[in-house]
């Protein structure tokens, strides 16, 4: 394309290994991106799409490096210009706004001095109109009063605010083009709304061109007109944004959208099988990038690489690219089958309010009254039942999980364990009864399942500590949970790190199966880990709530996740429940304006 | 913030008459007592009951710790029977000849170990972080005495260049000591300098592989502003407080140094205070290094809260 502001041609980025061998983390990438144009870069972990944004800017992380192609902007390569004139470039013509502004901005500078900088060295103002220069920027990304903002330091402001401030610094430069590297992915969604919001008017008023990197096709689908999907390091698909969506035509821009759980459905999203080749794992020279895991897969994507062709005004790399356009979307999903009738109780909470103050003398003298984190909660959960926990960060939903797991006190209220065990004493005071019947899975499986044990090892641990069995019982144990998990026996001897993300938290779902839970309770359990991944995660979920009836309390913030999988739903604000019930009534039909106001921000 | 401050400074008190006790009693647990370290083992009888009664050592204990506490408050540290002088000028002359010993070293080493360490970190795995660190080790690992006694025979013995060991009196005068000091602080200094620089070089590695350190860049940031203004500041936070307790062990005087280099500083002044049995003057010196110590901690705090805004302030999300 004439004319265009950006454009790459063939480009492969790489390192060499221990046997001096080049090894492609991105491989013959063609983009070309005309001013004012929006493209959104999506793909999951590792794929390597911050890699190539690094690069447009002439950044290569250490070790890594140009093995070919050709890369311009405005006619010049950042790669191998002068320092002074890629210094002049970055935050001037082009500028990043990244992904974590929190930790992006000097944790020892005042917001004003970081702007300043910014100013002294991409504008030609002289110094004494800086600050009001800076009053109009942040006027620019709405902040009110700024004056007050601009002395504060990082630390002192929102998360939001943060990333303002970080858009504000990328604007001081007045930009041609601006690289978003995932920018609200820290945020909640009613705050990422309005940065979106924010973003698309920037780049509707200035024609500034903008390249989107995330995760999440929603976001971009939101911001951006064209969208190119990365896979294991090359571009895959590349097209206009509703075309694209509406009717991909590379396998895994369709099982990409097919594996995204969305509101209102009926059926479960589908799991990619297997695992995003890593770079140098194997080599693609002579078969195509995605062979393994496509269901349609032919014996001719086993012998050539497909070249990228144009289909229907799309860019496609793939040798059935021309038929896939007519397939439909994978058929035979599961449905979703909610079960409607549950048997007893197995927790209940009744008006309970959490507080993080300890007691004081100074509070015993003046007797005032702690201030509650959560309060007036009440809730139950039946066997087999699956509740969702949603809420923004702040909402109290981990205090909430805390307080049932036993590692925080309880300030007034109740909570029973099937009416049997009271959950108001801390997880040490528990019988053993107790704590057996209440498992945790957390977050990120990374840290928490230790590096140094293997899979058995983790696995076994919860056996002995709960039934004191044998050794060849506990065995026979951990076999049969993994396969219930889905994972092979042979995992049996693995350490934690030899395993995906999914696979990972596989485990700890298992490990807290072993210990035959009547419930256990989920924090964000899904939110670490890649959409394709997360559907297999949740259908396990599912699964398993059937076989053994179980209990899940799921926190999450993601309510087409809660949509897909929960039967009831609690939503909290601020530590207060402001709406319960069947998540099919809540979300379709909320009565509470803070639960519209979640569901009007699921993109 | 003040409330934060006056909490330091009450700990910091709180610690100091703690350890005024644990000293009084530690010395009080010590077998006889000073006049019979004065008068000897085998005194007995009246001169012993003389003495003590003149030195109020009949009383009790608890009575004597508050007389004693009672003179600290007012400046006055006592009275050594042994040397029949008051406390405040044996160890003053001394203790000051060790604060112009450490200081002239911390002032040497503290801001080379910052740079040394800025520039091994920017040069990670290169030549010159190579070298830096290698020597730095090299220096380390060696002890005083030697490295004391290598310079003393090149410059003092071989080269002739600058005198081998101190003969001065406790109390010549600031000059006089100064001229005397060269080889004690170099020793000193290259002890030193290895510890502060191998934790701003991993302070400095962890800073520069941080977010904003790579905005920095990406922001179009020249590389020695980057350095300076974003990364040095973050990376001197951690360490802070080796520096002071850098300073505090070098104002507790270095004995090595001092008996290598015949200086009459603190240090020495400390073990010939044990040898001869002088209690008072073990006791005194004893609590004057405590308290160089907690109140360079106290002083480290401040500067870390005046150098970090998180620590500094309680609203935003932190």
């Amino acid at each position: 394309m004439s004319g265009s502001l950006l454009s790459i041609n063939g480009l492969s980025i790489g390192y060499s290994d221990a046997q001096s061998r080049s090894v492609a983390v991105i491989s013959s990438v063609d983009l070309s991106l005309a001013a004012g144009e929006t493209l959104g870069l999506v793909g999951e972990s590792g794929c390597g799409k911050s890699t190539l944004l690094l690069a447009i800017m002439g950044f290569y992380k250490a070790g890594l490096h140009r093995l070919g192609g050709d890369l311009q902007f405005m006619g010049e390569d950042p790669g191998v210009m002068p320092a002074g004139d890629l210094q002049k470039l970055r935050g001037g013509r082009m500028a990043l706004i990244p992904q974590n502004a929190g930790q992006s901005l000097t944790p020892t500078m005042k917001i004003e001095n970081q702007l300043f900088e910014a100013l002294s060295l991409h504008s030609d103002l002289p110094s004494g109109l800086w600050r009001q220069r800076c009053f109009s920027l942040l006027d620019r990304v709405q902040l009110p009063d700024p004056g007050e903002l601009l002395k504060r330091y990082p630390h002192e402001l929102s998360g939001g605010q943060q990333q303002r401030i970080a858009i504000a610094m990328a604007l001081a430069g007045e930009p041609d083009l601006l690289l978003l590297d995932e920018p609200t992915t820290g945020l909640d969604v009613t705050t990422q709304v309005h940065v979106l919001d924010l973003l698309r008017e920037i780049t509707a008023e200035t024609r500034t061109a903008m390249i989107y990197v995330s995760h999440d096709i929603g976001v971009i689908s939101a911001v951006c007109n064209k969208i190119a999907i990365m896979y294991a390091g090359e571009l895959v698909e590349l097209g206009d944004k509703n075309d694209l969506i509406d009717n991909p035509a590379h396998p895994y821009t369709k099982g990409l959208l097919d594996s995204i759980p969305r509101m209102h459905q009926d059926r479960l999203p589908v799991s990619l099988e297997g695992m995003q080749p890593q770079p140098g794992q194997r080599n693609f020279d002579n078969q195509c990038v995605f062979v393994e895991r496509c269901s349609y897969a032919r014996p001719v994507c086993q012998q050539h690489k497909p070249d990228s062709s144009t289909v229907s005004a799309r860019q496609v790399k793939c040798h059935l690219a021309s038929e896939a356009l007519d397939w439909k979307s994978v058929e035979g999903s599961d449905r979703i089958n909610k079960p409607t009738k549950f048997s007893r109780v197995v927790l209940r909470v009744k008006d309970l309010s959490v507080s993080y103050d300890r007691p004081s003398l100074t509070r015993w003298f003046t007797g005032r009254q702690p201030s509650l984190v959560t309060q007036g909660i009440e809730f139950e959960i039946r066997r087999g039942e699956i509740l969702g926990l949603v809420g923004e960060s702040g909402s109290g939903k981990s205090t909430l999980l805390k307080t049932i797991a036993g590692l925080q006190k309880p300030f007034a209220g109740s909570l029973m364990l099937n009416d049997q065990f009271d959950l108001r004493h801390s997880v040490g005071s528990r019988d053993a009864d107790c704590q057996q019947k209440i498992q945790l899975v957390f977050q990120n499986p990374d840290a928490s399942l230790n590096p140094s044990q293997t899979v058995e090892a983790i696995l076994a641990r919860p056996i002995k500590l709960y039934f004191g069995s044998s050794d060849e019982a506990i065995r026979q144990q951990v076999d049969e949970i993994l396969t219930r998990v889905n994972l092979p026996l042979a995992y049996r001897t693995r350490y934690p790190g030899q395993l995906s993300g999914g696979e990972k938290q596989r485990i700890a779902i298992a490990r807290a199966l072993v210990a035959k839970p009547d419930l256990i309770l989920c924090d964000e359990i899904t939110s670490a880990l890649d959409v394709s991944v997360q559907a297999s995660i949740i259908k396990l979920l599912l699964r398993l709530r059937q076989e053994s009836q179980l209990a899940i309390l799921f926190v999450s913030h993601d309510l087409a996740v809660v949509d897909v999988l929960a039967d009831q739903v609690v939503v909290l604000e601020q530590g207060r429940i402001r709406e319960s019930g069947p998540v099919s009534r809540v979300f379709s039909d909320p009565d509470h304006a803070y639960t519209q106001s979640l569901l009007a921000s699921v993109l | 913030m003040l409330l934060l401050i006056a909490r330091r400074f009450l700990f910091a008190l709180i610690t100091l008459w703690a350890v005024s006790v644990v000293v009084f009693i530690a010395v009080e647990l010590l077998p006889g007592d000073a006049c019979q370290a004065f008068l000897g083992q085998m005194a007995q009888g009246q001169r012993l009951d003389n003495c003590r009664s003149k030195h109020q050592l009949d009383r009790p204990a608890p009575v004597r710790y508050l007389k004693w506490a009672d003179g600290l408050m007012a400046g006055d540290l006592g009275q050594s029977i042994k040397r029949d002088k008051p406390l405040a000028d044996i160890i003053g002359s001394r203790f000051r000849n060790t604060v112009i010993l450490g200081l002239s070293a911390a002032v040497l080493g503290i801001p080379l170990a910052i740079l040394l360490g800025a520039i091994a970190a920017l040069y990670r795995d290169r030549q010159a972080d190579l070298w830096i660190s290698g020597i730095a080790i090299f220096c380390m690992t060696v002890p005083e005495f030697i490295t004391g006694t290598l310079l003393i025979s090149v410059f003092g013995v071989w080269l002739g260049w600058l005198p081998g060991i101190v003969i001065m009196r406790a109390d010549a005068p600031v000059l006089e000591v100064l001229s005397n000091i060269v080889l004690p602080v170099i020793t000193l200094t290259l002890v030193m300098v290895a510890h502060i620089m191998r934790m701003v070089r991993t302070s400095m590695i962890n800073i520069l592989a941080s977010d904003f350190v790579l905005m920095g860049s990406l922001k179009g940031l020249p590389r020695w502003r980057l350095v300076l203004q974003h990364a040095l500041p973050n990376a001197l936070l951690p360490a802070i407080n080796l520096i002071a307790l850098n300073i505090a062990w070098l104002m507790g005087g270095v004995l090595v140094v001092e008996v290598v280099f015949n200086y009459p500083g603190i240090g020495r002044l400390s073990v010939n205070a044990i040898a001869d049995r002088d209690f008072a003057l073990v006791q005194a010196i004893a609590l004057l290094m405590a308290s160089i110590y907690i109140s360079l901690n106290l002083f480290a705090d401040l500067v870390t809260l005046l150098l970090n805004p998180r620590l500094r302030s309680q609203r935003g999300t932190g």
